[in-house]
This record gives C-alpha cells, structure tokens and sequence, in this order.
C-alpha cells in the first residue's frame, strides 16, 4: 500500500515536472533570410540567455522562403533582405510589418590565387553575370586593376539556387547600373541567371566559391569574413571603389534614412555619397500585425524591443552596421501597431 | 501417434470389421503447443462476427495503401492546375525557367534527370553485372557470400552520405579529371570545357556508384536462380564456362536483369539529395557532360519552400507530378520484368 | 591460333574484366565506408551527442537535438506505416483475390514515389492545414514511405508459413482469423519484424521529405507538433555551408546514421538467417 502510494507520487511528480518544463519553453518558429542569419542565430542565442523561456527558431531558408511560409502562415514570423512587393503583401492572411533590423553589404567574393583586393566596376559585375565578360584577364576588369596579375582563366560565376533576398539586393543593383541587365533579366528574389552555378544559401554560395578555382560570387560581408575570402570593392555612383565596411555601408543608408517610407520599404543600392558602400540593403523582419497566440506575441515583441536597444550593439561585431537612429525611433512607434491576444 | 481405424461396412453388405493399426505418420514439424486450447466447446458461435470482421479490418488497410498512392495523385494533379492551364504540353518541352517573368518550362529538368540516369546506368550496369557475374558463377561460395552480403548492406547507405562524399571527395577528384578531358577533347561538344567539378557527369557517377549495389545484389539472385541443370547442359555440350554464361545463363536470367536495371533506374530518377549536392543546379540544357545542370528532384528540393506566387509554386508541383508520373510508368515496366518472387521492394 | 586455344582466351579475358569489375566496385564502396569512418570518427565527440548546435560561425556544439528528432521520427514513422502495411500484408497473404494485386500495385507506385514527392505531398496535406511544420508531419511523411516494404515483407513471409500449420489450427475448429492472428503470424513473426526493421532503417536515412515537413531546429523539439531537427537534414545543411567547423559535424552526424543504418541491416539479416532481405 504505502509503495504504491510513494510510486503515485513519484509519476505524479515527474508528470508535474515535465509539464511545467514543457510550459517553461516557448518556441518561435521564423524562416527566412541567410544574408543576416549569422547575426539573428546570434541574437536568438544572446535573447534566450536572457529569458531562458523563448525559444526562438530560426531557419535560413533564403528570403523566397520567408516569405513564402509568412504568407501561408506556418512560421510565426518571416525574415527578407527583398522588400515584399505589393501582390504579394496582398496575399496575406494578416496584414504584414516590414521591420527593419540591420544595414548589411553584399560583397563580390572570389577565387583567384594571389589577386589580392580586387576592384569592380558597375560593367564589369553586369557582365560577368551576363556572361558577357567571360575571363579574369578581360580589360572590363583589368582596367581596374593596373598593377594586378590577372590570369587568363575563365570565369565561373556563382550565384543562388534558391529563392534570396541577397539575390534581390544584387540584381536591383544590377538592374540600376546595367539597362540590358535590367531588359534581359530584370529583378526578383529568383532570376533567370544567364550564367553561373546555383548555391544554396549565402552558406552554399561560399562554400562553392571556396572550392572553385577562378570562382565568383556575391554573398553578405559576414560569409566572406568567416569564411576568410577576399572580397572586392565596388565604384559607387560617385566613382570611387568603396569596400564594404561600417562606415560605407551607414554612409549608404543615410540619404534613405531622412526619407523612410512608412511601411520602411526602401532600396538603398547605387546611393548617392562619396562614401557610400554601392551594394548595400536594410534586412527586415515580417511580423504580423496580429498575433492570436499571446505568448508567442509577447515573446516577439519583447524581442523586437530588445533587438532595436540592445540588440543593434551585436550588429558592428559580424560586419552588419547598426541602424539609424531615426530609423530606430520609427521602428518603435511601429511595434506598438502589432496586436497580441485573440 | 497411433491410430486405431475402423473401416466402414460396405453399404448394403454384411460389415466386418476391420481393426488396422497405421503406421506412425510422421511428425508434423514441432511447433508450440497451442495451449490453452482455442475453443471451449460451444464457443463456436460466439465467433461468428469474428472472420467477416477480421477480413473486413485487413481488407480496409490494404486497400487505405491503394487509396494513399492515389492521394499522391490527386493532390499532385489539383494543386499543379494553375501551371497546367498556363503551359499545356508545352510545358514539357519549354526549357525558360523564369521566376521573374514567370515562364516555366519543365525541359531543363527532364533533360538533366534524364542524362543522369542514362549515365549511372551505363556506368552501373557493366560493373553490376560484371560484378553480379563474377560472385554467382567464378568466386568459390566461401568468398562470395560475404562479399554479396557486404554489397547488399551497402544498397542501404543513405543518399545523403553519398552526397557528402561526393562533395568532399567526388568533386574535387572530377575537376582534377576533367581538366585535361576537356583541354585535350573539348571540340567533342560532349567534353567542352569549363570544367566546375560539379555538373552532369559527377552527378552520373554519383547515381552509378548508388545503384551499383542495388543490381549486384538483385542480378546476383537471378543468376543463382538459374539451373544448374541448363550450364550442366551447355558444358557437356563442350563449351567453355564462358560461353555457358554469354550463350545459356544470360539469356535465361535476362528479364530478371533488366527488371532489376529497371528498378536502379527508378531509384536513380528519383534521387534528390546526393544530386543536387553536386550537379551545380543550372537549369540549363548544355551538350556538354561536364556542364552543371538540374533535374526534377533537385529543383523541388531547392525551390519549394519559397516559391512565391501561385503560379511558381504550381509549376514546382507540376514537376513533382511530372515525376510521379515517369516513376509510376518505370515501376509498370520493372512489375513486367521482374517475376514478383524476385521483386525487391 | 586454334579455335580452342581462342576460346580459352576469350574465356580468361572475359572472366579477367568481370573480376576487374568487382574489383572496382568492391574497392569504391569499401573506400566510401572508410572514408565516412576516418572522418567521421575524427569527428565524433562527447559534445556531439550531449551539445545543441551553436550559433553560425561559432565553434562547437553538436547535434543532440538532430538524434532525438530522427528518434521521434522513427517512432512516428513507425506508428504510422507499420499498422497498415502489416495488415495489408495479412490481407494479401491470407485473402488474397483481385483486390490484392490492385494492392501489390498501389504499393510499388508508392514504393517508386521520389521521396520529395511525398514531401511536397505531405506539406499540402498536413502542413499548410495545421499551420506550422511538425514532427508529426515529418514522421506521417517517412511513416508512408514504410508503408510498401512492411506490405511487402509481411506477405512474403505469411506466404512462407507452411499451410500444415494453418490446416491444423482450421482442422481443430479455430475460426480463420483466429488462425491467422495466433498461429501464422506468431510463426511468421521474426521475418516480418526483420523487414519492418528493415523499412525503419531505409527511412532513418531520407533528407528530402523532411525538408518541407519537419523543417529543422535549433533547439529542443517538445511533443510532435513543433519543427524538430534530423540527423540526414543537418548533413545536409552543415555539408553545403562553408564553415570547417560544421563540415566535421557533418561527418560525425554521418558516421553516427551510417552506423545505425547499417547496424539495423545487420540485425535483421542476422534474425532472417540466410535468408534474402525483403
């Protein structure tokens, strides 16, 4: 009898125990971007630290993906670096914020054996992808590289096989600075690339690169940094060949910052400023407005508010530069418009 | 056990009877005793609802398997309807593939998934069957059982271990080799340059090096099946071993080998994962093996989850759909081939 | 050279390249074994089995939360495929008529479906209805692809059982499905939990249903409903990403379901006998 009763206990108690841990933990699901992955897996980290019941889970997808599994609603938030556009934003269940949460570059990466720093013009990049200039030593590159030893290889450019944000960035780029870019191709978070291998992910973008002698790709400055790849600087619209660093790529959100749409949709890419860092973009989180579950809408907007104070100070550590303070005020006046609780 | 028989009397004529003592019958084989006894007298009835009952059960979960393939069907047919109405047939043989513009052809896809296969199986086959040959008819069974046992263990490898080999080990070792292949024979457009290291022809010989044990093992047992009685019959004829193979075995065994070629070559349609880690996903038709290329799998695996627009994702289904089909139509010929004892499933 | 000197010749060099052959073959795929062992061992880790996965580009971590999520899958695939692929074999086996080759025939189809393809499948089904991606969508996913190899081996080895077994239980007055549940299957119990291992381990290894079901995770997947992650789909992720650090994870999670794969194999044919897989 006594047994018995001391076993109740015991399951009753281990009942308990798993139920208030499974309580304790809640999870967040969001998929989207690679291209500020290595910054958000952070961030997701640092903010569990903190609050050991948030659980948020983040799956590098491609910003294709975000946005898609927003849109049918089995993730709880979206991340893009391709601002939605306006059919699809009409496709969701509830009405999407597009919020911003860092600046970063996309840097053309490459594989050339004792090439050093090498410097691209607008043409050069618009053909290499166009497939119209098709080796290292060609004088649309050579040009710009007096004094570097180009070999006479060809090119093999890499771009994504996956539906990105950092595609968008690129080719919005492209479509700026090259017209027949912008007729044969156009822009989108997939493309018809003329040229090139597919990666899967910034991640599989550089690891293509890496194994591929005479290899080109574009992939956000972190991937380049942790992977120990040199990348290239780029002329901007002012003619000079600006690397992608911090104070480039804030240089380049400046003049959009002074006028930041109210939905935060902008494209920053061929800026004007002497400075400024051609091939850079804000990243945006897409939350719903309203969020039925109330402690997942609680536990994103308690995120959110950590990530515009506390959090920006991770951005500058992995090469993303923090946002602007006028875009950060902003940004809080627009969590107050997401609705948690049925 | 013995037995004390009675014969009964004639009809219609005086009865003797008839004492026999039967010999022992043998022994069933020795199975467990079905104690307790199954039924207690009368309890016949009770179980009347017990058979139509048990029969309708199983029937209604075989027939559930038949219901879920044609749910594969249906689901693939109706949610491919956008892109069915956009392209028609034409979505077979158009080779655009863009999402901007939003036009979508399917011919990029089937051409890779096509060359791939065609190229494991011209790979795979020889050495299957060579080595199928050499471990049913030349190794002593001393050695070739282990050997077929190791070989049927390795049909199980996931794919994805495949793929992880073939990119840290399979690429590299292809780019060295293909380098001098194209240099030397690139005016051949089946070997023009550049060479990536990834593409068609790696993707090939990853499909071959997985569907390799598959038809050893399966070709193996059809070749032991043989009789010995037909190569009795041919090496008393005077011909070498050789000819008995090439002349009686082989023809004998033919349709069970190419069922089982057949099912390599289903599983190596459908392989996804070690494909699309190392053919360079380009959807782009190029006459060149060592050009990076798609198929129909690897397309899905990469683009599905983020086909923005009803229109791409449809077209993505209408892939799957396109697949399913051809599996469906490869696995119809494979069941005509094979006699279903041999089948693997 | 006489004609029989000729033959003998082309006997030997036939036989040369078909040993050649074997050669090759054997040398390759003992070499991918070897190699997915050297590396993977090199690899393989107390964190690895104990750790969750770090954040990107940071060193460490493993892939605790990947073995518990194909654990859970299993056992879900399991739940799943195995009820109606066993009772759908007892039905051909034992009933049988025109309604089991209908059957056998829906099963192959099943069989050949590409994996994605049941993917995608299961994602419209279960996925976009419930509204998030889950363990139980990634175990319904794997559990169909169990369901023709259970048909499969349960009918063949129900066929196996002698019929004097059947005949004696029917002859002392045992209802037929009394027959069939107390006496064939008992008899024909080790083949058929043989190739249900078999079907377990041949899904323990698919990547590509997982992707759009399971998804993935970084952390611990409570319950069934939440996305979890999975040994194959971290191979796959952590092999085409750049990083050193995950690439040796990648190898480790590989030689860790190579050994469970190949491990299960090894038990069933070892409960078979010297019997042919299923």
């Amino acid at each position: 009898m006594h047994r018995t009763r001391r076993l109740s206990w015991a399951i009753a108690g281990v009942l308990a125990a798993g139920a208030a841990a499974a309580h304790a933990a809640i999870l967040v699901n969001g998929a989207g971007a690679t291209f500020p992955y290595p910054l958000y897996s952070k961030w997701f980290d640092e903010f569990h630290k903190r609050n050991p019941e948030a659980q948020i889970n983040y799956q590098s997808i491609g910003s294709g993906g975000g946005i898609r599994q927003i849109l049918e609603g089995t993730v709880d938030f979206g991340a893009s670096d391709g601002p939605m556009t306006d059919e699809q934003l009409a496709q969701a269940k509830v009405p999407l914020l597009h919020l911003p949460t860092v600046l970063g570059a996309v840097v053309p990466i490459y594989n050339v054996a004792g090439a050093g720093t090498l410097h691209f013009t607008p043409e050069a990049l618009a053909g290499i992808y166009l497939g119209t200039v098709t080796r290292w030593n060609d004088p649309a590159i050579a040009a710009a590289n007096p004094g570097t030893p180009l070999p006479d290889a060809a090119i093999v450019p890499v771009h994504r096989s996956d539906g990105s944000g950092t595609t968008y960035i690129f080719v919005d780029y492209l479509a700026k600075v090259s017209p027949e870019w912008a007729k044969r191709v156009g822009r989108g978070t997939s493309v018809n690339w003329p040229v090139g291998l597919g990666g899967k992910g910034n991640e599989g973008v550089a690891g293509l690169v890496r194994q591929t002698p005479y290899a080109i790709g574009y992939v956000e400055l972190i991937y380049a940094l942790q992977t120990k790849q040199p990348y290239g600087d780029v002329r901007n619209r002012a003619g000079r060949f600006v690397g992608a660093t911090l104070a480039s790529v804030t240089a380049a959100a400046d003049a959009a910052a002074a006028h930041m749409p109210a939905d935060f949709r902008v494209s920053i890419t061929d800026p004007p400023g002497a400075d400024a860092y051609p091939i850079a973009s804000f990243t945006w989180l897409l939350i719903p407005t309203r969020i039925p579950d109330e402690n997942k809408g609680r536990i994103l907007k308690q995120f959110l508010d950590w990530m515009l104070s506390d959090g920006q100070s991770f951005a500058a550590g992995l090469g993303y530069a923090p946002l602007p303070p006028s875009v950060i005020a902003r940004e809080r006046e627009a969590l107050a418009r997401i609705a948690v609780g049925s | 056990m013995e037995e004390v028989g009675t014969v009964a009397p004639p009809v219609g004529g005086p009865g003797r009877t008839v004492i026999a003592r039967r010999p022992t019958p043998p022994q069933p084989p020795a199975t467990r005793p079905l104690a307790p006894p199954l039924l207690r007298v009368g309890e016949r009835r009770r179980w009347r609802l017990g058979d139509p009952a048990f029969r309708a059960l199983a029937a209604g979960f075989a027939l559930s398997v038949v219901g879920i393939a044609l749910l594969i069907a249906v689901v693939l047919f109706r949610r491919s309807a956008a892109a069915r109405q956009a392209f028609g047939w034409s979505f077979l043989w158009t080779s655009t593939w863009d999402p901007v513009f939003l036009r979508f052809g399917a011919l990029p896809f089937v051409y890779g998934t096509v060359v791939t296969s065609a190229l494991a199986l011209a790979l795979a086959v020889p050495f299957g069957l060579g080595t199928a040959v050499c471990l049913a008819e030349l190794l002593p069974r001393s050695v070739a059982d282990p050997l077929a046992f190791l070989i049927e263990l390795l049909v199980a490898v996931p794919s994805v271990v495949y793929g992880l080999v073939g990119i840290f080990v399979l690429v590299p070792v292809m780019r060295t080799l293909t380098a001098p292949v194209a240099a030397t024979l690139g005016w051949i457009p089946l070997f023009a340059g550049p060479t990536y290291g990834v593409g068609l022809a790696t993707a090939g010989v990853v499909l071959a090096v997985m569907i390799v044990p598959f038809i050893v093992a399966v070709s193996r047992e059809v070749l032991l099946a043989v009789p010995q009685a037909q190569r009795d019959a041919a090496l008393a004829l005077g011909a070498t071993r050789w000819e008995t193979l090439r002349h009686v075995v082989l023809p004998y065994a033919r349709s069970g080998i190419a069922g089982s070629v057949v099912l390599a070559l289903a599983r190596a349609l459908g392989e996804t994962m070690a494909v699309t880690m190392v053919i360079g996903n380009r959807p782009e038709i190029s006459a060149s093996l060592f050009a990076p290329a798609h198929t129909m799998a690897a397309v899905l695996a990469n683009e599905f989850t983020e086909a923005t627009g009803d229109l791409y994702l449809a077209a993505l289904i209408e892939i799957g759909l396109v697949l399913f089909g051809i599996a469906c139509a490869v696995n119809a010929l494979a069941r005509l081939l094979i006699p279903p004892e041999a089948a693997r499933p | 050279m006489t004609t029989r000197t000729r033959r003998r010749v082309v006997e030997r060099t036939m036989f040369a390249l078909t040993g050649a052959a074997t050669a090759v073959t054997l040398g390759i795929l003992f070499f991918l074994l070897g190699y997915v062992a050297w590396q993977g061992a090199a690899a393989v880790s107390l964190d690895f089995f104990t750790h969750l996965p770090a954040p990107v580009g940071e060193r460490g971590g493993g892939m605790a939360n990947a073995l518990v999520g194909s654990a859970k899958l299993l056992a879900l695939a399991a739940a799943m495929g195995i009820p109606i692929g066993f009772l759908g074999g007892v039905y051909l086996a034992e009933y049988g008529g025109r309604l089991a080759g209908l059957v056998r025939y829906a099963a192959d189809v099943l069989n050949g479906v590409p994996s994605i393809v049941v993917g995608i499948t299961v994602y419209a089904l279960v996925v976009v209805p419930m509204g998030h991606f889950s363990t139980l969508a990634g175990g319904i996913a794997l559990g169909l692809m169990t369901i023709p190899v259970t048909l499969r081996t349960t009918e063949e080895f129900l066929r196996l059982v002698p019929a004097a077994l059947r005949d004696g239980a029917l002859a002392l007055g045992a209802p037929r499905w009394v027959t069939i549940v107390r006496v064939v299957i008992p008899a024909g119990a080790r083949g058929i939990a043989a190739g249900i291992l078999l079907a377990l381990a041949r899904v323990a290894g698919e990547t590509a249903p997982l992707l759009f079901t399971a998804f993935s995770n970084r952390y611990w997947s409570p319950g069934v409903r939440q996305p979890t992650a999975s040994l194959p789909v971290m191979i796959f992720t952590y092999a085409i990403a750049p990083y050193d650090d995950w690439h040796r994870q990648a190898w480790a999670a590989a030689l860790v379901l190579l050994a469970v794969v190949l491990g299960a194999n090894l038990l069933a044919r070892a409960a078979l006998g010297r019997g042919r897989p299923a």
